[in-house]
């Protein structure tokens, strides 16, 4: 019996810039997950995640990442994605800066 | 100290033009990912959690002012005012863009210094006892070999597609300083029994996931011999490596599913095949290298200032009684600068730092400056009569942390903060320690402990071989910090052993908190180190302090 889907939004680096983006409804990468699309179907999260992967020379290692539903949009599950929203915790460098 | 030749110069200012015409091409779109992220890791460039890392060696971290200057540089010019120094003498920027990088190489090469070889399944950085050429329990500088083997190694046409990254350390003291018995090849430096010098040769050590303490392949191995023996472990290895599995590619588990006895046999057969080839160039080369790292000339002088400093001054008594070790000049010592200062990300020093040591390493040092793997940056040669004028220079740049060797003087992997493969943060639990124990001040009482800290598995941060190691997990999505007890990373390298089940990171303050105040409490007296008391009294007293409720179910 395989595992219920969990929802989920796409996540990757910008080529050039090497910072974490997320994927929205809108075919756009921004650096902030909150505008992300949050996906809750899983042969959705498949199409989405092969539109992603397609983006070859704007973004790099593309995956999907766990997410819920937030106050302002999808929110990360997994600390460690929730550091990839922020930045380090050592300086105020980063998105929790740059945003 | 080595000074770039034409070939060095050329070869690597050819490299960054190779680099920058493969990052245009796969900003155009001509390489894909899969294509350049190869060319990419070959020159340093790696992809982590929130940004590029750019990786850069500093070969047997040995540098000169002007490198060190060009660094802060890079800092500056690319990055965010600062940089990392790594527990394989290496500085890493967390920040550069794509587009910068063949710019950033092109500051290197202007300075002899690069990024080659610092990822990928190739011979890395080669490393070395950081008080080299100093200390005064050294046989011989191993720096001239070091820099043999760098020029070996770089660009080797056998091995630039080994089965695993491949790591060769060496020192030239009986103290070993460089952790050479947790590297592929550890090179330590003995005399045979007519006083020659040479080494002894240790192979199959490493931490990571299966932590091994290197085997000696060979008691005595001549200088003369060295290169062609290297290459023949090298090559022995690049054959028999396992590259179906990742986690049983490296030289380690070479040697252990082999066996030592049959491993060196092969070494043997192979050396004796390729030995005829070594005519001697080599060690033409290596007469050359040995010129170019002839000892400053000391200079013979009073030291008188520096007794009456340590008398008149606790703060100046306190620095040097923890920060300077034994030189083998009269007169002189090895300053190591602490860039461990309390709550202080360990191994970070801002572009003004870097300045300031470049300054300092001119007006007193000699010139030179080394990096050490605990993530310090020494002074090799000062008199002790500029020691209370250096200390005051230090204190005005933030870098006078009287703390080596200390519970503070913590080895910290980046983690969790940075590292794309890390599974939970090293840097803030490094922080919290050393400020707690600042803030208790018994660090000068506790003496010499090494805490060791690693992100991950992999163990960067080598806290297998901690006298208090942590290894920070991800237990079902939390932060989880395991902790070992008795390792060393000396000549008698131990692996540390697992106290038990990890603490969160709201525990593992008071954990380490537990087992040091234990220590104090069990010590037969205050000369008796942590690791003696450890060593005499073995794991269950830490236990019982660290897990009372266990204790509590069993009575």
């Amino acid at each position: 019996m395989s595992r219920a889907f969990t929802p989920k939004v796409v996540t990757a680096n910008r080529l050039l810039e090497g910072d974490n983006v997320w994927l929205t409804e809108d075919d756009r990468w921004s650096p902030d997950m909150a505008e992300a699309e949050l996906i809750a179907d899983e042969a959705h999260a498949t199409i989405r995640l092969l539109f992603a992967q397609g983006q070859r020379n704007t973004v790099v290692g593309v995956y999907l990442i766990d997410a819920k539903e937030g106050r302002n949009g999808p929110e990360p599950v997994h600390f460690r994605e929730a550091f990839r929203t922020r930045g380090p915790s050592n300086y105020a460098h980063g998105k929790q800066v740059e945003l | 100290m080595y000074v770039y030749n034409d070939f060095d110069e050329a070869f690597v200012r050819e490299r960054a033009a190779q680099f920058r015409a493969q990052v245009e091409r796969r900003i155009d779109g001509s390489l894909t990912e899969d294509e350049f992220r190869p060319l990419r890791l070959m020159n340093g460039l790696y992809l982590q959690l929130h940004a590029y890392m750019l990786r850069v060696a500093i070969p047997y971290g040995t540098l000169n002012p002007s490198q060190m200057r060009q660094l802060a540089y890079i800092a500056d010019r690319w990055d965010k005012g600062y940089g990392h120094w790594t527990t394989r003498q290496n500085i890493q920027y967390n920040w550069p863009v794509l587009k910068d990088v063949p710019d950033m190489l092109d500051a290197l090469a202007e300075v002899g210094m690069h990024a080659i070889q610092t990822s990928g399944n190739t011979i890395r950085n080669v490393t070395a006892d950081h008080f080299a050429g100093a200390a005064a329990d050294e046989i011989e500088d191993p720096r001239p070999v070091a820099e043999l083997l760098r020029q070996w190694s770089t660009d080797h046409p056998e091995f630039q597609f080994l089965p695993r990254k491949f790591k060769i350390a060496i020192t030239g003291s009986p103290n070993d300083r460089a952790v050479t018995k947790a590297h592929d090849i550890g090179l330590r430096m003995v005399r045979s029994d007519a006083g020659e010098p040479g080494f002894e040769v240790i192979v199959g050590g490493g931490l990571g996931r299966t932590p091994m303490i290197g085997k000696v392949i060979r008691d005595f191995l001549p200088k003369a011999d060295l290169l062609p023996y290297c290459e023949a472990i090298v090559s022995v290895y690049n054959v028999l490596g396992r590259r179906d599995n990742k986690y049983k590619a490296r030289i380690k588990i070479t040697v252990f599913e082999n066996g030592l006895e049959n491993f060196a046999e092969l070494v043997e057969a192979r050396y004796a095949e390729i030995r005829p080839a070594f005519t001697g160039v080599d060690l033409d080369i290596l007469k050359a290298i040995e010129a170019q790292f002839a000892p400053p000339s000391f200079r013979d002088a009073p030291s008188a200032g520096y007794e009456a400093a340590h008398l008149a001054n606790p703060a100046f008594r306190s620095w040097a009684d923890t920060n300077l070790a034994a030189h083998k000049a009269e007169g002189y010592a090895i300053v190591s600068i602490s860039i461990k200062k309390h709550g202080a990300t360990p191994g970070d020093a801002t572009s003004h730092q870097m300045r300031v040591m470049a300054d300092l390493a001119e007006k007193y040092g000699h010139g030179e400056l080394r990096l050490s793997h605990e993530q310090n940056v020494i002074l090799p040669h000062v008199h002790k009569s500029d020691l209370p004028a250096l200390y005051q220079a230090l204190r005005e740049a933030d870098l006078a942390t009287a703390n080596i060797g200390l519970i503070s003087d913590i080895i910290a992997c980046p983690g969790m903060d940075y590292c794309a493969l890390a599974t939970a943060r090293s840097i803030p639990i490094a922080q919290e320690i050393a400020v707690r124990f600042d803030e208790l001040k018994l660090e000068h009482e506790i003496g010499p402990l090494k805490i060791k800290i690693s992100g991950c598995i992999n163990a960067c941060g080598h806290h297998h071989v901690g006298h208090i190691g942590i290894l920070g997990l991800d237990r079902a999505g939390v932060e989880n910090y395991q902790v070992t007890l008795g390792g060393d990373g000396t000549e008698e390298a131990v692996i540390g052993e697992k106290t038990g089940p990890g603490f969160s990171a709201e525990e593992i303050l008071p954990a380490i908190e537990r087992i040091v105040l234990a220590y104090l409490d069990l010590r037969t007296s205050p000369e008796e180190t942590f690791l003696e008391t450890f060593r005499r009294l073995g794991m269950e007293p830490f236990k019982a302090v660290l897990y009372p409720e266990e204790k509590a179910d069993a009575a």
